[in-house]
């Protein structure tokens, strides 16, 4: 993962299935079910397709799709897998994420600035790209102005975020960015979209990241720890462009959290782990507040005292997260949850692991999805 | 061959909103009103997202609305608008409740805030009808 030329997505996308069957100790005969997540490429058709089952050469599968739901995607193909497989439709499930964006030379900003760049918006929704709005940066830029002004968060909030995941980052080997941040780093870092400074957006990987769900009863006899489903959840606000709705600072997080705390049966204080879609600093600090860890308005308070980072009181994005480590949508956060409740989180494991919320989102915090895990049967 | 200077993307009107467009070259600001319910509304698909009635009609509104979020733009995104850097991205609340994305004119950007009254001032890029607010004295 990272800037890695020279593959397709499908490329990577096999490359991180091989991996996953090998690590669980599958044959590829054993695979009976296939559901694919293009990123960022899927949406000019260069993305990875469902000739992904024959690159893979997979020809009786049980379950087969090709979802997209942007961010949320990768939670989302875990739910689908284990209700596929508590219904009897199929056994050993890969989920797949695959992306490749970057090209040689290029910046991680013409990699995703191509869909503004399209000639000919029109009507209403033309308008953004008529008023100089392009790309995910001026969305969630507007999202945390929305919130400072309404709540009094901080520049230096929104930063005590971006060091904190660096500070993880540090500890990943698999981290792009892997030197210490301060504070005052954060803030020479250069604009991108006022109140966004570079070190307040993700990174842009190619890659991919593949994550197999098997039944509980054969998953406990397989060679690595297996980490379990406790609670599956989903919101989805969508863009709401009127008044009266405030997309922007509460998000889909909220109706996900009532699910997924509701099915494991748990509160946010039992939370041990969180790894959060983490696109840009403020979508942390929003889904700290929806699933609440605090109140409403209290996130900026809530993460300035550094309890996010190594030895704070809530671990949060332990592997760097998508500011430091990579993007991979949403299989960051939820790749760095399976290796912290599997306990191979190395130098930054946390010390308890037993539940560990993994969330993600996607459009302009329009679509949410999140599970709860734990090294635990239920 | 010279390459041709960059143009500023703007948006072109389709079925749906050429009286919208067309009401802003002549500086006035039209909402969508939904013959069902009355929901107004900046149109984005043929029926009312609130009932799922087709039908609308179209009102001249105030122009007015208030800032409800603004970021700096300082990102080379697209080359028209780099001479334009850092430049205001806005979005406006009417008073009616839709909200549309625009720049802020008439007031340097670190005076722009949140809940500032602005009026909409309908501006050009060539032929096409730009809606810009600029803060209300």
């Amino acid at each position: 993962m990272g800037r890695i030329y020279g593959k397709s997505s499908t490329d990577f996308a096999v490359d991180a299935v091989r991996l996953a069957i090998a690590d669980a100790g599958l044959e590829k005969s054993d695979i009976d079910g296939l559901l694919i997540n293009a990123g960022i490429t899927g949406f000019s058709g260069q993305g990875v397709s469902l000739q992904l089952q024959n690159a893979l050469g997979m020809g009786n599968l049980r379950l087969l799709n090709h979802m997209n739901a942007a961010g949320s995607t990768a939670a989302q193909m875990v739910q689908y897998a284990t209700m596929a497989i508590d219904a009897g439709m199929a056994t050993h499930v890969v989920c797949v994420f695959a992306d490749a964006p970057l090209q040689q030379g290029g910046s991680s900003a013409a990699a995703y600035g191509n869909a503004g760049r399209r000639a000919g918006p029109t009507g209403i929704l033309g308008l953004s790209a008529g008023a100089g709005h392009f790309g995910a940066n001026t969305s969630y830029a507007l999202a945390a102005r929305r919130h400072m002004s309404l709540y009094g968060t901080t520049q230096d909030q929104l930063g005590a975020i971006a060091v904190a995941e660096r500070s993880w980052a540090t500890m990943n080997p698999h981290a792009k960015m892997r030197d210490p941040l301060t504070l005052e780093e954060y803030h020479a870092s250069r604009w991108i979209v006022e109140p966004l400074h570079l070190l307040d957006c993700c990174l842009v990987s190619n890659g991919a990241v593949a994550v197999i769900v098997s039944p509980p009863e054969q998953a406990k006899d397989m060679p690595q720890p297996p980490v379990y489903v406790h609670g599956m959840g989903q919101g989805h606000p969508g863009d709401s462009r009127h008044a009266g709705d405030s997309p922007e600072t509460e998000t889909g997080a909220r109706l996900a959290a009532e699910t997924v705390f509701g099915m494991a049966g748990v509160g946010p204080e039992d939370i041990d782990v969180c790894e959060l879609y983490d696109c840009y600093t403020y979508t942390v600090l929003v889904t700290l507040e929806d699933y609440g860890f605090c109140k409403k308005g209290e996130g900026g308070a809530f993460v300035e005292d550094g309890k996010l980072g190594p030895g704070g009181s809530l671990p949060t994005n332990t592997g760097g997260g998508q500011l430091s480590a990579y993007y991979m949508w949403g299989m960051t956060p939820l790749s760095e949850a399976i290796i912290q409740g599997r306990g191979q989180g190395g130098e930054r494991q946390v010390e308890k692991n037993d539940l560990i919320l993994s969330t993600g989102n996607g459009g302009a915090l329009s679509y949410h999805a999140s599970l709860i895990l734990s090294p635990h049967a239920n | 061959m010279a390459d041709s200077p960059p143009v500023k993307p703007v948006s072109q009107p389709d079925e749906l909103t050429e009286p919208f467009f067309a009401a802003g070259k002549e500086g006035r600001l039209l909402l969508a009103t939904c013959d069902m319910c009355g929901e107004m509304r900046l149109p984005t698909s043929p029926t009312c997202p609130t009932c799922l009635a087709e039908g609308i009609s179209w009102k001249e509104v105030s122009g007015r609305g208030t800032v409800y979020t603004f970021g700096i733009m300082h990102q080379r995104y697209h080359p028209a608008w780099e001479p334009d850097l850092p430049y205001n991205i806005a979005v406006v609340e009417l008073d009616e409740g839709p909200r549309m994305p625009a720049n802020i004119i008439g007031v340097p950007n670190d005076e722009i805030v949140v809940g500032m009254p602005v009026e909409v001032v309908w501006e050009h890029e060539g032929e096409a009808p730009v809606p810009r607010f600029r803060p209300v004295a």
